[in-house]
C-alpha cells in the first residue's frame, strides 16, 4: 500500500470513532449482543455534564423504552462497534438497564421455537 | 455534537421489560432478496447497522502485516417483529461473504437459525453461503425466492446442486409477498423444533 493509499478519505471514518469513543476500546467479556435489549435507568435524573454528546443522545433516545443494540446503533448511525463501547461505558456509570438474550438450552429453545411458531401463525397463518 | 433522533412510541420493543429477543438470519447472496424479505416481514422500518471491517487478503497468513490489511464496510439490514408478549424476533440480513469472519461470528452466535435465500438461476452463487452457514453449525431451511409464484422445477435437481441433507427444508418464497415470507419462517421454525426434540 502506498501513502497516498494510506491517506484515502478511508482516514476520516477512522478518527470519527475514535473520537467519539474517547479512544476507548470494548472490554473483554463484552456483555452487548446484537440482541441485547437496552433501556435507561430510571434514576438518571441528574447527568452528570461529563458524558459526552454521544453518550447524552444514546442515554436520551434509551429513556424512551427498550430498544436492542442493532437498534440503537441503526438510529444513531454510527458503527456496532462504537456503539458497544458507548453502552459498555454508560453501563458501568449505571445509566443502564439490560436484558441480555437468553442462554441456548434445549428446553428454553423448545419453549421460545413453539411461540415463535404460534406467534407467527396466528398472525400470518 | 451529535443530537439522538427522536424517535416514535412504536420504535421501541413493546413491553421490553419482559421480553426475551431472539434471532433468525435471512442469509444469501448479493442481490437475492434479503432486504426485501426483512423488509416485508419487519413491523419497523428496516434498519441498517454497519460495521467496519479488518480484512485480511487472501494471501496474508502473518496476522502482524498490519499493512497487508483493508477496511471495508459491511451494511446489514433489520427488523423486528413482536411475537408475543416474551419473545421479540429480530431478522438480520446478513451477506454471505465468507471473508466477513468476525461479524459472522457476532451473527450466528445465539441465532435461531438461518433462511438461505436462493436463485434457482444462479445456483451456484449459494454454494459459499451453505458452507458458511454449516461452519457455523446452523440448522437451515432453503428458501427459493421465486417471483412469479410457479413451483419450483426440479426441486431434486436442486437439492442435488446445493447438496441438501434430505431432511432440509426447500420452500418457494416470494420475498415481496408477507404471507408468503412468513410461510416460509414457519417451515423453518418448524424444522428448527423438530431437531431440538
Amino acid at each position: 500500500m502506498t501513502d497516498s493509499e494510506r491517506q484515502e478519505p478511508e482516514a476520516a471514518e477512522l478518527v470519527r470513532p475514535y473520537v467519539i469513543t474517547n479512544g476507548r476500546d470494548l472490554p473483554d467479556g463484552d456483555q452487548f449482543s446484537l440482541i441485547t435489549l437496552v433501556t435507561a435507568a430510571a434514576d438518571h435524573q441528574q447527568r452528570p455534564a461529563r458524558l459526552s454528546p454521544e453518550e447524552q443522545s444514546l442515554l436520551e433516545m434509551c429513556s424512551g423504552g427498550y430498544l436492542s443494540v442493532a437498534e440503537i446503533a441503526g438510529h444513531l448511525r454510527l458503527p456496532m462497534g462504537v456503539v458497544k463501547i458507548l453502552l459498555n461505558a454508560l453501563a458501568e456509570g449505571g445509566y443502564l438497564i439490560t436484558r441480555a438474550p437468553v442462554a441456548r438450552a434445549r428446553l428454553v429453545d423448545e419453549q421460545i421455537l413453539q411461540e415463535v411458531l404460534d406467534g407467527l401463525r396466528a398472525r400470518f397463518g | 455534537m451529535v443530537s439522538g433522533p427522536v424517535l416514535d412510541e412504536k420504535a421501541y420493543v413493546r413491553g421490553g421489560a419482559a421480553q426475551t429477543a431472539v434471532k433468525i438470519l435471512i442469509v444469501g447472496h448479493f442481490a437475492v432478496g434479503k432486504t426485501t424479505f426483512v423488509g416485508t416481514m419487519s413491523e419497523i422500518p428496516p434498519l441498517t447497522t454497519e460495521e467496519t471491517m479488518t480484512q485480511a487478503g487472501e494471501d496474508i497468513d502473518d496476522l502482524k502485516g498490519v499493512r497487508g490489511k483493508t477496511t471495508t464496510t459491511v451494511a446489514m439490514d433489520f427488523g423486528r417483529l413482536t411475537i408475543s408478549d416474551h419473545v421479540v424476533l429480530y431478522l438480520f440480513g446478513t451477506p454471505g461473504q465468507q471473508r466477513f469472519v468476525q461479524m459472522w461470528e457476532d451473527m450466528a452466535r445465539g441465532a435461531l437459525g438461518a433462511l438461505v435465500l436462493v436463485d434457482p438461476e444462479r445456483l451456484a452463487d449459494s454454494f459459499a453461503v451453505i458452507d458458511l452457514i454449516e461452519q457455523y453449525g446452523l440448522a437451515y431451511a432453503i428458501a427459493v425466492n421465486h417471483f412469479d409464484g410457479t413451483p419450483i422445477r426440479g426441486e431434486e435437481a436442486l437439492r442435488e446442486a446445493l447438496d441438501l441433507l434430505p431432511d432440509t427444508p426447500v420452500v418457494t418464497c416470494d420475498a415481496r409477498d408477507e404471507n408468503s415470507s412468513a410461510s416460509a419462517l414457519i417451515t423453518l421454525v418448524h424444522y428448527l423444533q423438530d431437531r431440538v426434540r
